[in-house]
């Protein structure tokens, strides 16, 4: 009503001017929902099946699902190294909040739920040894209750992960920790390789010992799940599997009995040292050691960098394996081949003889034979079983040695020495044979203070009893002993026996070939191993205090090396049964005195380990099993 | 011969919508409000299932429940007279930033801002009352001054007023009501005749204050903005990957948008779905449209809006009252600002600031406030000029006795009193 009352309230002409404006919101609005639509039109339209990919990826989660790694088992089928499962809290870095203030709060909480401090978590991540944007592990073996508070609250810490892994076990504790090796995570490095195709960071692999050598079998493939999440990581579905399958077993050649033995022997000796116990004729290795030795669980374990290269640091270099990486002078260990070089190339005849004085001159230096026993005159049986020094300086002196080669040196290759061992295990060393051209290379770079002068026969005579430059290591003496022992076949030494499936099938058999045949007259072996084995067997030889009353009939050669500023170093090397040799035992002992003292009794002991077992029947069908035909 | 008997005549029985004192209402506008609010209730009921465990549909009925107090409202106000609100314009002003005010004292804050009241039903939203009732405030207190020639005094005083309450929602502090404040304010201004020099001078001079003040406060230290506020506003220019982030909001909001193609993913929208998007029933609900619906859904919703907006205008040209045009005006800035923001920000073209969308977005306040302007436009409609021949009005149109006749019949008592019919 009161509407009449207000003549104002003219109901308004619409004036040009509100016309004009109500016109311009009208052009305003249109233009902007064109706008709107025009945008519309290229999200869904234009752009449609971009962001429908992008839709798609994002709540996908890819889970890596690890296999079981392969077992390493003794030729007995004994179990040496497994796995056991274990909980691990694992902690991205890099999925961390980037805003301070809020990673600092979260790894506050996780601090208080591990009893760490903030800054510990911060310390404990930077001093692990890892690669950038792989996980750190912060606890491994995490009790129920926090499990399971982890896996509820998930969201609530972001870039922490609980991960169910496979962490190695090793049944015997440090026992032939050097030849099973560590695994270890995959190197950015080591990803580019063609061999680890396939692998991710964080994955685990072999990285030294026959776990690096046989990695391929040992670590299966990763298999995969495809589960749905939403933006919280929740899981909300599995959208797909992809089984994993598990790792083949490893089936070594190593028998743990022989090993025990030969480790046992050399921790009572409490000495550095190593030893090596290998078939003649196929070149399987019984027992491989080294001491000092490390208990390889501690690489399981989070540790940090400071505890890592304390670790290796150890007095000792325990993490050294002697066996094939202690390169030494062999000391009259040398000798048979020396012998040999000297037979083959005709530079004497077994029967010559030379008078054993007790020393010898040779341009204006006198030099001794061991303990200064005088042992008349010998020939090269007698030589051999005496170990008598100046029937070999003899050898020396005459055998021709000029710029890569010489007649001892040529041997010495052809036997495997001075080169790298073709073994299943990595880093052995190729050890060194003095030759003239090597001795004068060194000397003219200066790269060696203690190589001051250049080759002159000297060098030689000192090769030729196994002393001054020469480096040889348990392995390569071995190999050397056994080519003499089975008539000149070169064997390529192996740990591994054979690969097994989880079904029990085999799937690899590992034979390698021999490297090379040695063109040994059967009378030089016969007069070197009979050499040897008079020094075991007969009264005044070398190694029978320990030998002799052995029941197994031997063929072994005692050497004691002299070293710069220490005892010296005690060396024998040993086949049987002499007349039909299964066996070859090398044992070194640094500052061991005379080879009978300290490595013949080892040897000894793994030699009786072996008959023993064998008698049992315990080798011989595993042997037969692991040697194949031949 | 007899005489004729009086034949019986029977009155027919009049429409249902005579009888309700509706037959003033845009059918349009209110087909496309219905159709609009259906469609939100539709949404919310296939994309929200999962949001509570246990009660897959808590979203649904309330926003249906909101739907249907919201229409009866609207259809009261279409039969209220609206000019009798210029009467109590100086009361309504008053309790709009009353009840701005009074959200500081007794507010609850929510994510860091202040600006709801717990009431037993829901959460009362103060600014959402106070877009429309600065609608009809500012409108009365402009109109005043219309004869007059605009003196530059005079737009200062109304721009003052106009923006009080801005400022003071932006203190809560809330962002995108504020600025709806502001847009709802100018357009008012803008259709009330401000001479367009005014309007030059104070885009300039705002320019110039505001940044000379944030330059000038960034020197001192001081940040208008709140961290959040600022980075949301940027945000869209620049993506990121955490989930806290703003950026990240639109990002999910574009890959959802644009993942719906033509026809959209029905219940494959998972982009939606797995909380990729937080705010999915509020902010973001244009998102879900997208991704479910797709380029048909989503063209449709802003098909709606158009009818909308197209009947708006149409109400500001034929308004019997000056006011009525004004306060039409505002509403339509009210809606159109709304719209325009929320899509363009789900679209990734506008910062990320907080606006809901009228009638889709999830919310009492919001759905209820929306037909509360709806409302007002039905009963600017129901007493305009006329355009054409509707039942029970002469065609005369145009002469003040017809319209107020017109009015009369739609007067406060909403009796329908004889048009000599």
């Amino acid at each position: 009503m009161y509407l009449l009352d207000r003549p104002e309230d003219i109901p308004p002409r619409l004036t040009n001017r509100l016309h004009v404006r109500i016109t311009i919101i009208t052009v305003v609005l249109v233009a902007a929902l064109a706008t709107v639509l025009l945008r519309l039109w290229s999200l869904q339209v234009l752009s449609g099946p971009h962001y429908r990919a992008l839709a798609n990826d994002h709540g996908v989660l890819d889970v890596r699902v690890h296999p079981p790694r392969g077992e390493i088992l003794d030729d007995t089928g004994k179990v040496l190294v497994d796995n056991r499962t274990v909980m691990s809290l694992e902690l991205r870095p890099s999925d961390l909040p980037s805003n301070g203030v809020e990673r600092g709060e979260e790894l506050r909480r996780l601090g208080s739920l591990l009893g760490l401090s903030q800054g510990a978590i911060r310390r404990k991540v930077r001093e692990t040894p890892q690669y950038a944007g792989y996980p750190v592990v912060l606890r491994q073996g995490l009790d129920r209750r926090l499990l399971f508070y982890l896996l509820e609250n998930r969201d609530r810490f972001p870039g922490v992960s609980v991960e169910r892994t496979y962490v190695r076990r090793y049944q015997d504790g440090s026992l032939a920790a050097h030849v099973l090796g560590l695994v270890g995570q995959i190197s950015p490095h080591q990803l580019t390789r063609p061999q680890y195709k396939g692998l991710r960071p964080g994955d685990i692999i072999g990285q030294a010992g026959v776990e690096y050598t046989y990695d391929k079998f040992l670590r299966g493939t990763a298999g995969g799940q495809r589960i749905q999440v939403d933006a919280l990581g929740r899981p909300r579905g599995t959208l797909g599997t992809r089984p994993a399958r598990a790792g083949d077993n490893l089936r070594l050649t190593l028998n743990a009995g022989v090993q025990e033995v030969g480790e046992a022997e050399l921790r009572a000796k409490g000495l550095p040292g190593a030893f090596v116990a290998m078939n003649v004729r196929t070149g399987a290795i019984l027992g491989m050691g080294s001491y000092p030795t490390y208990d390889p669980s501690f690489y399981t374990q989070p540790h940090t960098r400071a505890q890592y290269d304390a670790f290796g640091n150890r007095p000792g270099d325990p993490l050294v394996d002697r066996a094939d990486q202690g390169g030494y002078p062999t000391g009259s260990a040398f000798k048979p081949i020396t012998a040999t070089a000297a037979l083959q190339d005709h530079l004497i005849s077994p029967s010559t003889i030379f008078d054993d004085t007790g020393s010898l001159d040779i341009g204006g230096i006198t030099l001794h034979n061991a303990g200064g026993a005088a042992n008349g005159p010998v020939d090269m049986s007698t030589a051999l079983k005496v170990s008598s020094d100046v029937y070999f300086y003899n050898l020396g002196l005459h055998a021709r040695a000029s710029g890569n080669g010489g007649q001892i040196q040529d041997w010495a290759f052809k036997y495997g020495l001075g080169r790298k061992p073709d073994i299943d295990v990595p880093d052995a060393t190729a050890g060194l044979i003095p030759t003239p051209a090597w001795r004068n290379h060194v000397y003219r770079s200066h790269s060696n203070p203690y190589i001051d002068r250049r080759w002159t026969q000297g060098d030689n005579v000192n090769l030729a009893v196994g002393q001054g430059d020469v480096q040889v290591t348990p392995l390569q003496l071995a190999r050397a002993y056994a080519a003499l022992a089975n008539g000149g076949s070169l064997v390529t030494p192996h740990v591994g026996g054979r690969i097994v499936d989880v079904n029990g099938r085999t799937v690899k058999v590992i034979k390698p070939p021999a490297q090379r045949h040695l063109n040994l007259s059967p009378e030089t072996r016969s007069v070197i191993l009979g050499g040897m084995h008079r020094a075991a067997d007969e009264a005044g030889g070398t190694s029978y205090p320990v030998m002799g009353s052995f029941p197994i009939p031997v063929a072994g050669k005692t050497g004691t090396a002299q070293r710069d500023g220490q005892q010296d170093q005690s060396w024998y090397g040993v086949v049987a049964p002499y007349n039909d040799p299964q066996i070859v035992v090398t044992v070194t002992v640094e500052r061991g005195g005379f080879g009978v003292q300290s490595a013949a009794p080892i040897a000894r002991a793994i030699l009786e380990r072996y008959f023993n077992t064998r008698a049992a029947g315990g080798i011989d069908a595993a042997a037969a099993a692991a040697a194949g035909p031949g | 011969m007899e005489a004729a008997k009086p034949s019986l005549t029977i009155a027919p029985r009049r429409p249902l919508i005579e009888r309700l004192g509706l037959t003033g209402i845009d059918g349009v506008m209110l087909g496309a409000a219905v159709g609009l609010i259906a469609f939100s209730v539709f949404t919310l009921a296939t994309s929200t299932r999962n949001e509570i465990a246990g009660r897959p549909y808590y979203f649904v009925d309330r926003q249906a429940l909101y739907a249907i107090l919201g229409i009866a409202l609207m259809l009261a106000i279409s039969r209220f007279d609206y000019t009798r609100l210029r009467e109590v314009s100086v009361t309504i002003y008053a309790l709009m930033v009353g009840s701005i005010a009074f959200v500081f004292l007794v507010g609850t804050a929510v994510r860091g801002s202040n600006r709801w009241i717990d009431l037993p039903l829901f959460q009362f939203e103060p600014s959402e009352l106070a877009k429309v009732l600065l609608c009809v405030s500012l409108s009365a207190l402009v109109y005043e001054r219309v004869r007059r020639p605009f003196g530059l005094r005079a737009t200062v005083a109304l721009l003052a007023i106009g923006l009080a309450p801005a400022a003071l929602v932006f203190l809560q502090p809330d962002l995108g009501t504020g600025i709806v404040l502001v847009a709802i304010a100018l357009t008012i201004l803008f259709v009330s005749g401000i001479p367009w020099q005014h309007f030059a001078a104070i885009g300039a001079t705002a320019a110039l204050l505001a940044g000379g003040a944030y330059a000038a406060g960034s020197a001192a230290g001081v940040h208008f903005l709140q961290g959040y506020q600022q980075d949301r506003l940027t945000a869209f220019l620049h993506p990121s990957n955490d989930p806290g982030d703003a950026s990240y909001q639109v990002d999910q909001s574009v890959i959802a948008v644009g993942s719906g193609e033509e026809v959209g993913r029905g219940n494959d929208a998972t982009q939606t779905e797995l909380l990729f998007l937080p705010e999915r029933h509020t902010d973001f609900i244009y998102a879900v449209i997208g991704e479910r619906f797709g380029f048909i859904g989503s063209s449709f919703v802003l098909l709606l809006y158009s009818i909308l907006f197209w009947r708006a205008i149409r109400v500001m040209r034929m308004s019997a009252s000056f006011y009525g045009t004004m306060i039409a005006g505002g509403v339509l800035a009210m809606l159109a600002f709304q719209v325009l923001v929320n899509v363009g920000m789900n679209l990734g073209v506008m910062p990320v600031t907080g606006i809901t969308l009228p009638l889709m977005s999830y919310g009492g306040s919001s759905v209820l406030g929306t037909f509360l302007a709806l409302g007002l436009l039905q009963s600017i409609h129901a007493q305009a000029r006329p355009n054409g021949p509707r039942p029970g009005a002469s065609v005369e149109g145009g002469t003040l006795s017809v319209s107020l006749k017109q009015g009369a019949t739609f007067g406060p008592r909403g009796r329908r009193k004889g048009l000599g019919q």
